[in-house]
């Protein structure tokens, strides 16, 4: 069995780490290496990084701080914000990026999640879906941070992503993102069971045993956390503690 | 300054961890597509993400396929990973049968879509996975993964993997679905690895280690 994934998230604007609540009302945290390095130390399974304000002003300000992350972090490094080509991709690989993360440029062009498929291959890219609960009992995605509609279904498109060559989703509920309130389980779990690629949730954890329940009812393959970490509310270690005391694999780190 | 390691480039995938990771071991790297710079090398790293004919494609365009089976029956250390280690053996099924480097005999196979019961899992296997010691094999003595305890955990990125023909060559399992899949393999200095010790934090360093000594 592989175990499930403790991420750390490091939600980034400009050359400073950030959380927002519902992806908005960005607040600075601080060095984002100064805490990807901490985080990697406490034996985080890998890193996440997202620009939040890329794919507004269509740029990237990841590439040095990735690059500097990659100098002495040797845990996969997902990137995502602002990447709209094959070309923007490779720019972030080549800083040092494992994986690329893609929502509003997919949901423009979904071709562009099979080229890049093609070219690094599924496992580099992940489909990253910023998901808000409708009256309906289902879910739209969003774009831009959960600031535009797109009209599309979820579930719907989590498929069509992993059928054109996503390797992986990054799943993010914009209702409970920053709120620590938990996480969507239901919505990880309807996407969790609709693929055959691992879904990491995202959004929502403000306990220990937030991480328990969307992996037990929620189907979860890796989680992120952020705000829980950031503001140092828990560690890793602890919550790989929680994990193992619940009977949820998670890796052994010596 | 001598060089520790070459790491061969054949145009495919990101060459940055790899090498950076060998450089905080302390080693002096050279990345190059230069069968005599390769071959000159004491240590040689075939790594790879992405499909295998065209890693394969990379290397026959850039006559490297030759170097590295050169290479290998020189005696000295060479270390496929992921994909390089996928290359060392002789034949694949992804996306229609090609053939590899055939220097360590076994076939490329799909990882089954369902677990030993019969359960669907997800696909590629992502993750963090314990190596354990595979069947007849006491001891990582003497190989890449000297002084790992079984269950120590390293990162795993595939969708297929290697089933060596001789059972001999399997250095490293893991278990995923309730089945035993190929994490390492073997053949004299040929060492492969399905997982990235470049990603594997201070586990994977010390399998890095290791090599370099």
């Amino acid at each position: 069995m592989s175990g499930v994934r403790l991420i750390a998230r490091l939600d980034i604007k400009g050359s400073n780490l950030i959380k927002g609540i519902h992806l908005e009302g960005l607040r600075v945290i601080g060095d984002p290496q100064e805490f990807a390095r901490r985080y990697y130390e406490q034996g985080a399974d890998e890193l996440i990084y997202m620009d939040t304000v890329a794919s507004l002003y269509g740029r990237n300000s990841l590439h040095e701080i990735v690059r500097k992350a990659a100098q002495d972090i040797f845990v996969p490094l997902t990137v995502g914000g602002g990447v709209r080509s094959v070309d923007d991709a490779r720019e972030i690989l080549r800083a040092g990026a494992d994986k690329v993360a893609v929502n509003t440029a997919a949901v423009q062009r979904p071709e562009l999640i099979r080229e890049m498929a093609h070219v690094f291959g599924s496992q580099c890219m992940v489909l990253s879906i910023e998901a808000k609960r409708q009256a309906s009992g289902h879910w739209e995605v969003y774009t831009d941070n959960g600031r535009e509609r797109t009209g599309l279904d979820v579930v719907e498109w989590a498929r069509r992503g992993v059928e054109l060559g996503a390797g992986e989703i990054l799943l993010t509920s914009v209702d409970q993102e920053g709120t620590r309130k938990g996480f969507d389980c239901e919505l990880v779990r309807a996407v969790s069971d609709a693929v055959s690629v691992p879904v990491i949730a995202s959004g929502g954890m403000g306990d220990p045993t937030d991480m328990v329940a969307v992996v037990r009812e929620g189907h979860a393959d890796a989680v992120a956390m952020a705000d829980i970490l950031h503001y140092n509310r828990s560690t890793i270690p602890d919550i790989r503690e929680t994990a193992r005391m619940s009977g949820i694999e998670v890796r052994q780190v010596a | 300054m001598t060089v520790d390691v070459a790491i061969i480039d054949y145009g495919i995938g990101n060459l940055f961890s790899v090498r950076r990771s060998f450089e905080h071991c302390g080693a002096s790297v050279v990345v190059s597509d230069d069968p005599e710079v390769l071959l000159a090398a004491p240590r040689l790293v075939l790594p790879g993400v992405g499909a295998f004919a065209d890693g394969m494609r990379g290397l026959i365009e850039r006559g490297l396929d030759k170097a590295v089976v050169e290479f290998a029956g020189s005696g000295k250390p060479l270390l496929g990973i992921c994909l390089g280690m996928q290359m060392l053996a002789s034949v694949s099924e992804e996306f229609g049968e090609h053939k590899g480097l055939d220097i360590i005999p076994g076939r490329v196979a799909p990882i089954p879509k369902t677990t030993l019961e019969g359960k669907p899992h997800k696909i590629p296997h992502i993750g963090w996975s314990g190596l354990l010691l595979p069947d007849g094999l006491s001891s990582w003595q003497g190989t890449v993964l000297e002084e790992l305890a079984s269950g120590d955990a390293v990162y795993l990125v595939h969708s297929y993997a290697v089933q060596p023909a001789d059972e001999a060559h399997r250095l490293a399992d893991c278990d995923y679905g309730g089945r035993r899949i190929s994490a390492a393999i073997r053949k004299g200095n040929v060492h492969g690895l399905q997982f990235h010790p470049e990603k594997s934090g201070s586990i994977g360093l010390h399998i890095i280690r290791n090599f370099l000594s």
